[in-house]
C-alpha cells in the first residue's frame, strides 16, 4: 500500500514553551510533503479547551523564563502555537484526535475543545496509524 | 548560492515573520498562483533559506535561486506544476 509519510505526535504537555514547537513541526512536516497525525492526552486536551489559549503556563523548570519568553514573543509577533497549527492544517494534511481516555476522566466532550480537533480517538487508533510512520515524537 | 536578478511575478514580504512562518506564506501563494509564475519572499528568518529549497525539491516546484540583501534575503522559486 502506497502513502504519504507521515509524522505522529502525541502531545501530553500544555504548557506553552513546549506547545510552541508542536506547531512548528507541524507546519515544518505539512511542507516537506508529510502528512501529520496529532493524538492529545492530558494536559495536551486542557491546553486546546476553548479559551485555554491566553493562560498557558510555562513549564515550571522553565518559569522563571516566563515574563521574559512572553514580552520577546509579543514584540517579535510570534503567532501562538494555534495559529501556527491552524497554518499547517490550512496547508496540508494535519488531524488531530483528543484521547478518549482522557475526555471521559475530565467530562469533557468534542464541543469543549477548539475547532482545530477533529475528532476522539483511542490509543489502538494512534498506533495503528503511527506505525506506518518513520517520525513519532511524544511532546 | 547562486545571485538571481529576475523580477518576481510575485512578491511577499515576511520579513519578521519567524521559522516557518515565510516558508508557510510561499507555500500558501504557491498554491494561488498560475503554472509559470514565479514568486518571491522576503526574509529574516534564517531557516527561511535552508528550508524553501528544500521544500521545492520535495514539492516539485522550481527553486530560482537567494539574493542576500541588507539584513533579509529574497528566495525565489518557479510554479512549474
Amino acid at each position: 500500500m502506497s502513502q504519504k509519510e507521515r509524522m505522529s505526535m502525541i502531545v501530553f504537555s500544555g504548557t506553552v514553551d513546549k506547545l510552541l514547537p508542536v506547531g512548528i513541526l507541524a507546519a515544518g512536516a505539512v511542507a516537506m510533503g508529510q502528512e501529520v497525525q496529532i493524538f492529545l492526552t492530558m494536559w495536551g486536551i486542557m491546553a486546546l479547551k476553548k479559551g485555554a489559549l491566553n493562560s498557558l503556563p510555562m513549564s515550571k523548570e522553565f518559569e522563571h523564563m516566563g515574563p521574559m519568553m512572553m514580552q520577546i514573543m509579543q514584540e517579535k509577533k510570534v503567532p501562538s502555537w494555534l495559529d501556527t497549527l491552524r497554518t499547517a492544517k490550512e496547508l496540508g494534511d494535519v488531524k488531530v484526535y483528543a484521547c478518549g481516555m482522557t475526555m471521559d476522566l475530565f467530562g469533557l466532550k468534542l464541543e469543549d475543545l477548539e475547532d482545530v480537533v477533529d475528532g476522539i480517538a483511542g490509543v489502538g487508533e494512534f498506533i495503528d496509524y503511527a506505525k506506518e510512520g518513520k517520525i513519532t515524537l511524544f511532546v | 548560492m547562486q545571485e538571481v536578478f529576475i523580477v518576481a511575478d510575485k512578491t511577499i514580504d515576511a520579513r519578521g515573520s519567524f521559522c516557518p512562518g515565510p516558508m508557510m506564506e510561499l507555500i500558501r501563494a504557491v498554491k494561488a498562483a498560475a503554472v509559470g509564475e514565479t514568486i518571491a519572499v522576503l526574509s529574516t528568518d534564517s531557516g527561511s533559506k535552508r528550508d524553501i529549497p528544500l521544500w521545492a525539491q520535495k514539492a516539485g516546484q522550481e527553486f530560482v535561486g537567494i539574493t542576500p540583501c541588507d539584513g533579509y534575503d529574497e528566495v525565489v522559486v518557479k510554479k512549474i506544476k
